[in-house]
């Protein structure tokens, strides 16, 4: 349609592969909305304030109107409706998921995928976060309706959820096996435990 | 009302009691239900303005004015037309062929949708480009080149009111000033005679600052003309999704039976969505025109900076009182700046809203109050932002002004405020203004709420650190305060003439399943599940069984909309209205199941059961008889299970709060910490205590933003400062401390089912508490005021000027202030 710059790009976008044709110019949460359909991402303000927007991009909360989606050619990104086909999704929900509606973390919803979303980025590198661990994670994401609180317990809720899948999956002798590994290197490599 | 309705409103078994019974398990009032709209929210599946796609769609991007004040000379859109894509740039001569050129807003002004001659605040809507996607759109916009002759701009009520200020609204006949109009409540000459006999007099000026809603989503719209059906269709974020339609039909002409409201799903409004905004009309006569659907979606700094703002209301407060604190008259003298045109959301014959509720909890028997409106070159608005039309700059007035009032007697002001509360035995109570407030226990509340913060460790800790000379200060700041909402009555309240009613229809189906339309519809409140539960209560259905629709104008009932916390008072009693004509029918289908004449048929509330009088084992359930209006009516009745209301409530009801903030200031820097927030809500019976736990926090949430935080202002050349997230300072998680929530119970008496409305208590409640805290910290030092957005450098500046800061230096020793020893 125009003579802006376009690209071929390959996005993985809930474990699939989408190949677009795009103008260099296209922010990547247009691309995830109009181009791929994805509208669970959302946009609240333009200028990476809101984290309305918020994907997770090669395992990293990232706004996703703050980067165009031609620097994401290659990523691989989740957005909120891949969430409930990971593994650790029960039958329906995933925890994250179940703890924002058990707990009445959300109310109009519009910041909801962008707050799991922050969320899931920190439960996956931080399985067992402290209150203000939370609330510094989701400080990137604005809310106007619920004070925050019931989001923090929501993600509380979750961690405490995918900690016992974990344990029952014996993840945690996994996670212990690991550790005392990682040690045995660090010694061997005379370097500090890590 | 009826007397069919009248006999409803007050059940014969008493209606619900969820005090004495947190529900029956079936999902009914009191009880925890989980949100039934919560599993498309967490999925990605809601369907937001934004999120609608229609083939062919086209895009609206907004040219809008750099400059406050400016004459427009010419628009250029000839490079514009040439970008790939652009497929029209409409100006305010295209919309004028359509007569749509202006808009009336909801206070009888007239607003340009695009401007014709004179730009009148900054980022005003001057011409529209569509085009075939939202880039191309964009483009449009920056070659669109507008000539400007610059005028002077006036940003505040005092150089409006200045002799040689220019006069802003020149288009409007015989106006010669900036003034747009006075309004005066209560009896002046009782309250100077009050002031006059006074023992003590206290005055204050205070600043509501200018604050903005600033939901989450902004505001947008789709609009898809049908040339096939001659439909317009708007699917928009209207928190008024029918009186939107009357006004559209009225603005355009299309005949109301041919257009179609939805309000999807909405990402907040708060008020912010209640007035009809350009965007709107400009999408609605693209589509009409163009034969094509056309979406207008704003961007945050067209939000912050051109949909209405709320309060900046420049207030004095004055108390007459005795020397014992017994409030003997209050006055106060109010200018507000209203923008570019007056299009205050608020019923027509309230140019201040509900100030007029500002002697708050108190039984004070002189009352005056003076506000003088005026044009300037700010954006528009003064909405209810979170509030029932500026009650919410009532109470900050008077929950200052008796702190005040305390501070010059030296008396604690829980003390003044328990001193002076209207008495729980006076209840209906007229205030010296004129209203009748419904039911209120206001001591039983602040002594629960005293006793839940141990008030009187909290006063010992504050006396212990001001005598060590602690590096903080600890500040206690009281709110007592009283809500009026829930308009109606119709003949008091209407917008644009629609009385403010509200309605619901319940069909319950031949298998015992419900669907309910309701008049209001949500933007976060929950009214799937809220309203779900008022008819499982009603009904003994359970509330899995039940379905709300809202917001779609061709299948909902007529109704006014959400906002002024008037969904659960109006639209709530509606449904439970509704609910007991569905129960009156239900009965006579249950005698002829049961085989007795009807008298002798009882409903029994905690079972949900019809049952013999005297032998509750005969009964039939709410889906036996759903199953025999359908399949085995009686032969003297009609078919079919369902009922309709439209309900116009007798009286507002006055849900009050007892809330305490506990603060902590940095001597050093000036920073606030909320140590403690107790919030205590009376909204009456009590629907969902999770859903209000959730309203509270959110509006507790916003206070502290409204006192610490946000502000709208403008420079002297009418440049915004606050029109985006990086200069309006919305507070995040880090921000906003954990909260406590409590409650008491005092029915509404003349509500079906005795609630009241809480969505709006704590940001109306909060602000004057935090601002009561940071001033009590501080009132040692003879600090008495001190005005929001309370940041650090505002405090610090305060604490400096009584000599109450600290040095870093003094506390790290004299390696501190000198070179780094490292």
């Amino acid at each position: 349609m125009s003579a802006n710059p376009t690209s071929e790009i390959t996005l993985t976008v809930n474990g699939t592969e989408e190949t677009l044709e795009i103008e260099d110019r296209r922010l990547l949460v247009h691309a995830i909305r109009e181009d791929l359909d994805l509208t669970g991402t959302h946009i609240g303000c333009d200028t990476g304030n809101c984290g309305a927007c918020t994907v997770v991009k090669d395992g990293e909360a990232i706004k996703s109107c703050l980067m165009f989606a031609s620097q994401a050619d290659g990523s691989e990104i989740l957005t909120v409706e891949g969430m409930e086909e990971l593994p650790e999704a029960g039958e329906e929900l995933h925890p994250i998921q179940a703890g924002f509606k058990e707990k009445h973390g959300l109310q109009c919803g519009f910041c909801t995928p962008g707050m799991i979303m922050a969320s899931k980025a920190l439960l996956d590198a931080n399985a067992n976060p402290s209150e203000p661990e939370i609330r510094t994670a989701i400080s990137g994401n604005l809310c106007r309706c619920t004070g925050y609180q019931n989001i923090v317990s929501a993600v509380e809720y979750a961690a405490d959820e995918l900690g016992q899948t974990a344990a029952a999956d014996g993840g945690f002798l996994d996670d212990l096996e690991a550790a005392v590994e990682d040690h045995d290197t660090a010694r061997t490599d005379g370097g500090e435990p890590s | 009302m009826s007397s069919e309705v009248e006999e409803l409103r007050h059940d014969e078994d008493g209606g619900p009691d969820p005090e004495a019974n947190k529900g029956h398990g079936r999902g009914g009032m009191g009880e925890e239900v989980k949100r039934k709209e919560d599993k498309r929210f967490v999925t990605g599946r809601g369907n937001y303005v934004d999120d609608i796609k229609r083939p062919g769609m086209l895009h609206v991007e907004i040219v809008r004015s750099p400059h406050a004040h400016a004459r427009v000379n010419d628009i250029d859109s000839s490079a514009a037309m040439e970008v790939d894509g652009v497929v029209a740039v409409l100006t305010a001569e295209d919309l004028a062929a359509y007569d749509l050129a202006k808009m009336p807003t909801l206070m009888d002004d007239v607003q340009d949708v695009l401007v014709s001659d004179t730009v009148r605040f900054q980022s005003q809507e001057v011409a529209a480009v569509i085009a075939e996607d939202r880039y191309a759109a964009k483009d449009g916009a920056e070659k669109v080149r507008v000539d400007y002759d610059r005028l002077e701009p006036v940003v505040d009520c005092e150089s409006a009111m200045a002799e040689d200020a220019p006069v802003i609204r020149e288009d409007v006949e015989g106006q010669a000033d900036n003034h747009i109009f006075n309004w005066q409540t209560g009896d002046e000459e009782a309250t100077d005679r009050a002031f006059e006999e006074a023992d003590v007099t206290v005055s204050e000026d205070m600043f509501y600052q200018r604050i903005h809603p600033a939901p989450i989503e902004t505001c947008g719209a789709v609009a898809d003309f049908d040339p096939g059906k001659d439909k317009l269709t708007v699917y928009m974020t209207s928190q008024a999704p029918h009186a939107h339609r009357t006004v559209f039909s009225l603005v355009s002409g299309i005949p109301e039976h041919k257009i179609r409201i939805v309000s999807p799903d909405v990402g907040g409004g708060f008020g912010n969505k209640v007035p009809v905004y350009p965007g709107y009309v400009i999408a609605a006569a693209a589509s009409y025109v163009l034969e094509t659907p056309v979406k207008w979606v704003e961007e945050r700094s067209e939000n912050l900076q051109t949909t209405h703002f709320a309060r900046d209301y420049e207030m004095t407060g004055e108390i007459a009182a005795t020397s014992d604190g017994e409030i003997t008259g209050i006055r106060t003298d109010v200018l507000a700046n209203h923008g570019a045109f007056n299009a205050a959301a608020q019923p027509t014959d309230f140019p201040a809203g509900f100030f007029k509720i500002f002697t708050g909890s108190y039984d004070i028997p002189a009352a005056h109050a003076n506000l003088d409106a005026y044009y300037t070159n700010c954006a528009p608005g003064g909405i209810a932002y979170r509030c029932s039309f500026r009650v919410t700059e009532a109470i900050y007035l008077i929950e200052r002004m008796v702190d005040v009032l305390a501070d010059e007697l030296d008396m604690d002001p829980a003390e003044v405020r328990r001193k002076n509360f209207i008495p729980k035995d006076s209840f209906p109570y007229e205030s010296a203004t004129g209203w009748e407030y419904d039911s209120g226990d206001y001591e039983r509340a602040l002594d629960q709420a005293l006793e839940g913060v141990d008030y009187e460790g909290l006063l010992e800790e504050q006396q212990e650190r001001r005598e060590n000379d602690d590096d903080k200060l600890l500040g206690i700041g009281l709110s007592t305060f009283t809500e009026i909402v829930g308009a109606g009555p119709g003949q008091q309240c209407d917008i644009m003439g629609l009385e403010m009613f509200d309605s619901c229809e319940i069909r319950v189906h031949p298998t015992g399943k419900a669907t309910v339309r309701i008049g209001v519809q949500t933007q976060g409140q929950g009214h799937e599940t809220t309203f779900a539960q008022i008819v499982a209560e009603e009904l003994g259905m359970n509330v899995d069984d039940i379905v709300v629709e809202h917001g779609d104008t061709d299948t909902e009932p007529y109704g006014l909309g959400t906002y002024a916390s008037r969904s659960t008072p109006v639209a709530g009693a509606a449904t439970a209205i509704s609910a007991r004509k569905v129960r009156e029918k239900a009965k006579g289908i249950a005698a002829d199941q049961l085989e007795v004449d009807e008298a002798d048929v009882v409903w029994d509330r905690d079972s949900g059961a019809f049952q013999v009088r005297g032998a509750p084992d005969q009964s039939v359930s709410i889906t036996e008889v759903a199953g025999a209006a359908y399949m085995d009516h009686p032969m003297e009745d009609e078919p079919g299970l369902e009922a309709v209301n439209y309900y116009d409530p007798p009286n507002m009801t006055y849900p009050f709060g007892a809330y305490v903030c506990v603060v902590e200031i940095d001597r050093e820097t000036g920073e606030i910490d909320i140590r403690r927030f107790y919030a205590l809500d009376d909204c009456g019976n009590r629907i969902n205590p999770m859903v209000i736990e959730g309203q509270v926090h959110g509006g507790v949430a916003q206070g502290i933003g409204t006192a610490l935080m946000e502000e709208v202002t403008y420079d002297e050349d009418g440049n915004i400062h606050g029109g985006d997230f990086m200069s309006y300072l919305v507070p995040t998680a880090e921000e906003i401390p954990e909260m406590e929530t409590d409650y008491t119970v005092t029915p509404s008496p003349h509500h079906p089912i005795g609630a009241k409305g809480v969505g709006e208590s704590p940001t109306v409640g909060s602000p004057p508490a935090i601002v009561n805290a940071v001033v009590d910290a501080m009132s040692h030092a003879g600090v008495r005021h001190i005005d929001m957005p309370m940041t650090p450098d505002r405090v610090w500046a305060k604490l400096d000027e009584v000599g109450l800061t600290k040095d870093p230096a003094d506390r790290l020793g004299a390696g501190a202030s000198g070179t780094a020893d490292d």
